[in-house]
């Protein structure tokens, strides 16, 4: 794969932050093929994906069995419960031990941000970042812009210039670094909005505008990200209730009228309905691109797989 | 409602500084003219040899409603502070409900509007239950017109709570008035820590006790931007951490209570349960220290820190006896008394009960000027009387100052144009 001459030549995704604008438009390129029907080469036969899920997860760790399965490889889902984690093992002994299973490619979620940094220092394959802690989901935010793009094109435009609303749950939200970064690089003018308690002191230094509130922060937006708000951050400790949140931050159509005519409306899943996102913005086909994200996701994602097998990852350290 | 002029009174408007003889015409509620006024259909009130100012804004008063009824009512508040020139009042969440939600803060505002004869506004409870655990809705009880939160009498221990209620609260630029207390460096005290105390054999609350809770909440302040109100200063040391504080830009005001102004340790004399307050009435030198920063402006607000108490809860040993005192109809008195001995200026007393409290809780009142709220009052600077408890108007008579002489007096105060106490006629 090359674009003007240059080669995709990372070992690993583990952030956005690892690529550069080529390496994201070989991979978008990609994916984009890999967005229209099959029959799609067994480019992966005889190749072995493990999904390694160290934290619950259905749609992502479906979206990447799928996206493995179609391009031929054989995938296994481990699930870390039943296995030597729960036992007592550390992540770089199950490394160790993944490794010498030889797998091609490693699907990893962990709680802890950075881990995949190390365990990626300790295999042979390539491993892909599913989303670490509150660090980074880079094949979210690829699959997010690969949804854009798509949608966009229809419409005879594309990502630069964009003006972006990221709303909700910044300070606890991988997707909304790996966006803030990727949306950066794409040229996109990125704002997040959100209550203070939910974004990080310092987010006004990402290269971000930063609004407390969604009038303000929603004005001339063509597309508004909302983020899932955890049940657990509701009771008090970052937000009073689910009622004062949904009247200041959730999205419906008043507070969407604030945006540009035809602002496009996404969201990562799960969704909270009536807590960061009312339904009939959610199901309203005309704006929500909430499905074709999931659709998006598995091209991405065959994308990833498809470009990271191609790649030598040389001897553990 | 017929128009009311006041002539050839002393007016004061703490705001613009004016200070010099004038008439004043009000009309339909409001301040209609200033100067040299016309006195067409008017009822005309002589103000000479009066002073005629700002209503008083009182932004610390306790009430019993709802849940005590039997110690005070909004109906009695009202009647005493408008007894006593305070023409505002805002009343405290720490009742029985704790005020923690919409409704009733709703409740409460429209029982104020029925029943007091002054303005009733409200604060809203910083956390809920004031358990200092979760965080209440700050924003919609903004909306539905809570001036600022407070957790009542209880500081918040939690550094990382009062982080996020500050950070939170800033997106509705809320106020939060907060104890300067530490919690647990003044656990079970029942007065200010000195030699006098200590001879008393009674538990003290040390001054760094308030330092280092005004000193963590000024850093908190200016980590998240939050609006910080030091709710009711007493010491020295509190006084100069709050200094330190704003020289460094930190959005952050104090209140003081005019108890503390005018009171000092020795006040308790043999255990006189009275002269209990929360926080302790402290040194002679604190007092001097108070003073000095309200003239000088570093302390923003003077309250009453009204807080009625029962006799059965004041009759009782010193360390089991409630802290409080009634302070509404005391309030003006008491600082033209420390007015009339040189130690506090007359314009920075009112402003710190005016044009302040106004500016900090988004007030109209609180000013002189054409079309302002009519909420005025006349007093006489200088009439002497002798305090007694038993003539107060409040539901509860729980006041250091009994028997006390006291100079200076309400003569009539005016709510939104209409007279609500009238010294003239009694």
């Amino acid at each position: 794969m090359t674009l003007d001459g240059y080669a995709f030549s990372r070992p690993h995704l583990l952030s956005i932050r690892d690529l550069n604008r080529v390496d994201v438009e070989l991979l978008l390129e990609l994916g984009e093929r890999y967005h229209g029907p099959g029959p799609y080469d067994q480019i992966l036969a005889g190749k072995t994906l493990i999904n390694l899920f160290f934290e619950k997860s259905t749609r992502t760790q479906t979206s990447f069995e799928i996206s493995g399965k179609r391009l031929g490889a054989d995938v296994i889902n481990m699930a870390v419960e039943n296995s030597s984690v729960a036992k007592g093992e550390t992540l770089l002994d199950t490394a160790a031990t993944l490794n010498a299973m030889r797998p091609d490619l490693l699907v990893v979620r962990h709680g802890s941000s950075g881990a995949q940094a190390l365990l990626s220092q300790k295999v042979s394959c390539a491993v892909i970042n599913a989303g670490d802690g509150a660090h980074e989901h880079p094949t979210q935010a690829l699959l997010d812009a690969l949804t854009l793009r798509v949608a966009l094109r229809e419409q005879g435009r594309d990502l630069t210039g964009l003006r972006i609303a990221i709303c909700g749950d910044i300070l606890h939200s991988r997707v909304a670094r790996s966006n803030v970064k990727l949306l950066n690089m794409m040229g996109c003018d990125v704002r997040l909005i959100g209550p203070p308690t939910l974004i990080p002191a310092d987010a006004y230094r990402w290269g971000v505008d930063v609004f407390h509130n969604m009038e303000d922060g929603l004005r001339e937006c063509d597309v508004v990200m909302m983020l899932r708000l955890q049940m657990e951050r509701m009771s008090g400790a970052f937000i009073p209730s689910k009622r004062e949140y949904f009247h200041y931050y959730g999205l419906n159509r008043e507070k969407l009228a604030y945006a540009n005519e035809a602002a496009l409306v996404m969201h990562p899943g799960p969704m909270n309905r009536g807590v960061e996102i009312s339904s009939d913005v959610a199901d309203d086909p005309q704006i929500s691109l909430i499905t074709r994200q999931v659709e998006s996701g598995v091209a991405m994602r065959m994308a990833i797989l498809h470009t990271l097998s191609q790649q030598d990852q040389g001897a553990p350290s | 409602m017929t128009p009311i002029v006041i002539l050839g009174a002393r007016v004061i408007d703490p705001e613009t500084g004016h200070d010099d003889i004038a008439d004043i015409r009000i009309e339909h509620g409001h301040i209609t003219d200033f100067g040299n006024v016309d006195i067409d259909g008017a009822d005309v009130i002589d103000g000479g040899g009066l002073i005629l100012s700002p209503g008083l804004i009182d932004m610390r008063v306790v009430t019993g409603e709802p849940g005590a009824e039997h110690k005070e009512t909004l109906m009695t508040a009202g009647q005493a502070a408008a007894a006593g020139g305070v023409t505002s009042m805002v009343v405290m969440p720490q009742t029985e409900p704790i005020i923690d939600d919409m409704s009733l803060l709703a409740h409460l505002q429209e029982s104020g509007r029925e029943t007091s004869p002054v303005n009733v506004y409200c604060a809203g409870a910083l956390t809920k239950g004031l358990k200092s655990e979760a965080m209440t809705e700050i924003g919609l009880m903004s909306e539905a017109g809570a001036l600022f939160f407070s957790n009542g009498e209880t500081p918040i221990a939690d550094s990382r709570l009062m982080r996020r209620l500050l950070s939170y609260s800033s997106a509705f630029n809320a106020l939060i008035a907060h104890r300067a207390v530490d919690p647990y460096l003044s656990n079970g005290a029942c007065a200010h820590e000195s030699d006098f105390s200590s001879r008393l054999g009674l538990t003290g609350a040390p001054s760094a006790s308030e330092r280092i809770m005004v000193q963590r909440d000024a850093a908190l302040a200016e980590l998240t931007g939050g609006r910080l109100l030091v709710d009711l200063l007493s010491s020295e040391d509190g006084l100069t951490a709050l200094r330190r504080a704003k020289d460094r830009d930190i959005d952050i005001s104090a209140s003081v209570s005019i108890h503390h102004l005018c009171l000092n340790e020795m006040d308790i004399g043999a255990y006189r349960t009275f002269a209990k307050l929360d926080p302790p009435l402290r040194e002679e030198s604190d007092r001097q220290a108070l003073l000095a920063g309200i003239n000088d402006g570093s302390i923003d607000v003077i309250v009453s820190g009204h807080d009625p108490r029962g006799a059965g809860e004041k009759r009782l040993p010193f360390d089991q006896a409630a802290a409080g005192a009634v302070g509404l109809e005391i309030l003006l008195a008491a600082g033209l008394t420390l007015v009339a001995d040189e130690q506090l200026d007359l314009i920075a007393f009112l402003t710190a009960l005016t044009i302040n409290p106004a500016t900090l809780l988004g007030l109209k009142s609180g000013r002189i000027a054409e079309g302002a709220p009519a909420d005025l009052i006349l007093f006489d600077a200088h009439k002497p009387w002798v305090c007694d408890a038993d003539d107060l108007v409040s539901g509860s008579k729980n006041t250091p100052f009994d028997g006390r002489r006291l100079q200076g007096k309400t003569v009539v105060t005016i709510v939104g144009g209409k007279i609500v106490f009238d010294a003239r006629s009694a």
